[in-house]
């Protein structure tokens, strides 16, 4: 085996004031030209790793540092992050603090220019990178009007422009939609087979990566908890941490199923082997429900919130909604789906009053409470207490922290916070509206967030949630919308519109082709026991299910 | 969110295709010449250039934007000349005794100077945000890092760092209109909220001062000399800026461009005042007629 590109000897670093380690005794080496997914819960230090293969711990952090990290030979002890960078380019959660130069060449060139390339070096760094990473064309943009997805790959371009041999990903998905998401890690799986470079790779939503890396390397509070193969850590995670469980891997645990799958592909093989796989079956068309208008004025309870026929237009520039009309029962939860600038946090923003429709009208039966991206706006106070009243606050249970300062909150309890604060104590809003909630999420937290949305609709609340991910939508809402340029594309149950595509799937609805409108693991395992008993579609019969199914959950 | 418009913007003109450098020495030229003239008649005509250049280089509509603002300035600057000033002939009214001010006689001449002291400000302005439109700040700042790269990268991410303050500015604003009770009232809660405006940049500035790191700005060099062809534009806009300021130093030396407001108006119109008009006008928006190349 060939030098290791990254070894960490028995590391451990306290951050300057924390009263606990972010990484106690991690020791791992990483090959040239491996593909490692970072993987764990929110604070149990995968970032701090990150932060140290780059030299950032100790040096920009401070903080008392042991151990021993090598980069490429270098002791990061000895040398600083400037002087690692030549070896490891590195990738942050935020594109809009990783771009410092005001156009893309410029910001291509930065880092080469800083290491003293000569000119030609530079030009045909720039050059080359921006071919490989497909962003040639934006070259001559400026960087403050590029999308969020562009912004990221640029960042990424100028991470990569001077070829470095490891490159260092934070969650480099989180802040992108389904589709961009996954062109980035198409992009990095093709850099690490055609250039071999090597990958670490931080991510929450591990099936989006699993059935591309080499080695998953899982965090818990500051340790290594397991270092192996994808499908080796799937069967650890299946015992130690259901929390990492994949979608694919958790139907398969369910289904009793072995081995657990890395992707959708595998699942779909492993099924197929088994006769389990259902009839791939055209999707079904899903469109917008119309009532007949006599039937629906004689029915149809007053709306919590009604938009009709809603344009966003702005002064000498684009429509951003064209004509949006959206009906929202009270008790109704909705998942407002689409790509970045579809206009879903626009709506949204019209909903709450933030803006004003150019033409069209909203109606609402009541308070519309948004909980816009980033719960730490709402923070101005240096005492939780001070930000939300005690009910709000107990309502969220947050009594306990009521002290705190609201900035060294967990994610999940930021959120909860946030939540707090525009819900307020005085009169239930109709409509609690969310925009983009999970982003740099953990399963576990959003899990809670999913339960606590369940529980405010089963109150009579109506609830609207903007998001990406396929999964949370389907845990939490039982209608969906689908936006595109604009306008409503798709309206419909959860079931019908998240089982029915690529892109807008929950990984079960696309493993199972959409049958019977499976969105969750808990959905797929139970079609599949039934077809596996074969009370729904025959298959080979009882017993080689029972014998293929030896675990199987009843 | 509607588009910020008085920051760069790569556009398919003449202007943008030249050089930084080049198009920093013609913007200069004309700045030069906004100072050293003072005849009305080629203040004028220099306005007329500059309006011209920037309806050449795509940025016509903001740089209309820009003259109306302009009024905030160029208004007051002639109130006040008028009321202030005690020089000039022609009283056109009075206003009696201003105690300490003395007589409060304003004069023809004083307005005339206030305006076209307040053409040349507009100018200032109107040149100012041409460049600032049209010139490539980072190309700018790669130049100026050759002599003092901290300095350079430190106006480099300022330029960067408006925009996103401004953004995160409004997001936290935004937030705030959310809440149930509305933003946070009174002189305490204008504090809160200013702290967190605050706490929010600076969190910012240490996720950019990370990615600096990480860039290598710790141990960075100068930045290479790039060696490039010179263009049919940067050609241009060098005899543009040559011609600019070649006009400009004969007409004062000339004495084509002379004016003097008091004691009285004297602006006399030669030929050679109108073939300084002329020249002006034609050596501000000739390069913008070739528009080979510029994509």
């Amino acid at each position: 085996m060939s030098a290791p590109l990254l070894c960490f000897e028995q590391v451990s670093y306290r951050y300057p004031g924390a009263a606990s380690p972010a990484l106690s005794e991690v020791s791992i080496e990483i090959q040239p030209g491996e593909f490692c997914l970072l993987a764990g819960l929110s604070g149990h230090g995968k970032s701090t790793l990150l932060r140290a293969a780059c030299g950032l711990v100790p040096h920009f952090h401070g903080g008392h540092f042991a151990g021993r990290v090598t980069l490429a030979g270098l002791d990061t002890h000895e040398h600083g992050p400037a002087r690692l960078g030549a070896f490891a380019g590195v990738l942050f959660q935020d594109p809009e603090t990783q771009l410092v130069m005001s156009s893309v060449r410029a910001e291509l060139a930065l880092a080469l220019e800083n290491r003293g390339h000569s000119a030609t070096a530079v030009a045909r760094g720039v050059e080359e990178v921006a071919l490989a990473l497909g962003i040639d064309s934006l070259l001559d943009r400026t960087t403050h009007e590029l999308s969020g997805g562009e912004k990221q790959r640029v960042a990424l371009g100028a991470a990569l422009a001077g070829r470095p041999r490891l490159v260092l990903l934070d969650e480099p998905t989180s802040q992108l939609d389904p589709v961009a998401g996954d062109e980035l890690i198409g992009l990095l799986r093709r850099l690490n087979q055609e250039w071999e470079t090597t990958i670490v790779l931080a991510e929450h939503r591990l099936e989006r990566c699993l059935s591309s890396v080499d080695r998953v390397i899982a965090m818990d509070r500051g340790r290594i908890a397991c270092d192996s193969a994808p499908h080796a850590f799937l069967e650890w995670a299946a015992k130690h941490s259901p929390a990492l469980q994949t979608p694919a891997a958790k139907l398969f645990a369910l289904t009793g199923l072995h081995p657990a799958p890395t992707g959708v592909r595998g699942a779909r093989a492993t099924l197929r082997a088994h006769g389990l796989l259902p009839e791939e079956c055209p999707p079904q068309p899903v469109g917008r429900s119309k009532p007949k208008a006599r039937a629906r004025r004689a029915a149809v309870p007053p709306a919590a919130l009604e938009c009709s026929g809603v344009w966003h237009e702005l002064h000498r520039g684009p429509a951003i909604l064209r004509g949006v009309t959206l009906r929202v029962q009270p008790g109704e939860s909705i998942a407002l789906m689409g790509r970045n600038g579809a206009g879903k946090s626009t709506l949204l923003r019209h909903a709450a009053g933030l803006l004003e429709p150019t033409r069209g009208r909203i109606a609402h039966a009541g308070r519309v409470a948004l909980l816009l991206q980033n719960p730490g706006d709402y923070f101005v106070h240096d005492r939780v207490a001070d930000e939300a009243p005690p009910q709000a606050l107990a309502a969220f249970g947050l009594t306990e922290l009521a002290q705190q300062n609201p900035r060294d909150l967990s994610g999940g309890e930021r959120q909860r916070l946030a939540l707090a604060i525009v819900t307020g104590s005085g009169e239930a809003p109709a409509v609690l509206a969310l925009d983009e909630p999970t982003r740099g999420m953990d399963r576990e937290a959003k899990a809670e967030l999913a339960q606590e949305l369940r529980r405010r609709a089963a109150q009579g609340q109506a609830v609207i949630v903007a998001t990406h991910d396929p999964e949370f939508a389907a845990a939490c809402a039982e209608r969906a919308v689908l936006m595109a340029d604009g306008r409503v594309i798709a309206d419909g149950t959860a079931a019908e519109l998240l089982a029915g595509g690529w892109y807008f799937a929950t990984e079960t609805a696309r493993i199972l082709s959409g049958a019977a409108g499976a969105l969750l693991p808990e959905q797929g395992a139970e079609l599949l026991r039934a077809r596996a008993d074969g009370a729904q579609i025959p298959i080979d019969g009882e017993q080689r299910a029972s014998a293929i199914l030896p675990g199987v959950v009843r | 969110m509607k588009p910020m418009t008085l920051f760069y913007r790569r556009l398919p003109s003449p202007l943008h295709a030249a050089r930084a450098g080049v198009a920093a020495l013609w913007v200069a030229a004309l700045t030069v010449a906004a100072l050293l003239l003072f005849h009305p008649l080629v203040l004028l005509a220099l306005l007329t250039g500059v309006l011209w250049a920037g309806a050449g280089a795509g940025v016509g509509r903001p740089l209309l934007r820009s003259l109306r603002t302009g009024a905030i300035v160029w208004l007051p600057i002639v109130l006040v000349n008028v009321l202030v000033s005690r020089e000039g002939v022609t009283v056109f009214a009075r206003l009696g005794s201003l105690g300490p001010f003395g007589q409060g006689n304003l004069t023809v001449e004083a307005l005339l100077y206030g305006a076209v002291i307040a053409l040349k400000v507009t100018l200032l302005i109107l040149i100012t945000t041409l460049a600032s439109l049209t010139i490539d700040p980072d190309e700018l700042l790669r130049i100026l890092r050759r002599l003092s790269f901290r300095s350079a990268l430190t106006a480099s991410l300022a330029t960067r760092m408006i925009p996103v303050l401004v953004a995160d500015a409004q997001r936290l604003a935004e937030a705030q209109r959310t809440r149930p009770d509305g933003p946070p009232r009174g002189a305490r809660g204008r504090v809160a909220l200013l702290r967190a405006v605050i706490t929010g940049s600076l969190d910012r500035a240490m996720d950019v001062a990370a990615t600096l790191e990480v860039r290598g700005f710790a141990s960075a060099s100068r930045a290479p000399r790039l060696v490039r062809p010179w263009s049919r534009h940067d050609i241009a806009f060098l005899a543009s800026a040559v011609a600019v300021l070649a006009l400009a130093g004969c007409g004062r030396l000339a004495g084509a461009a002379s004016f003097n407001a008091y004691p009285e108006l004297h602006a006399p119109v030669s030929v050679g005042t109108l073939v300084l008009c002329a020249g002006l006008i034609a050596a501000a928006a000739l390069p913008f007629t070739d528009r080979r190349g510029i994509d």
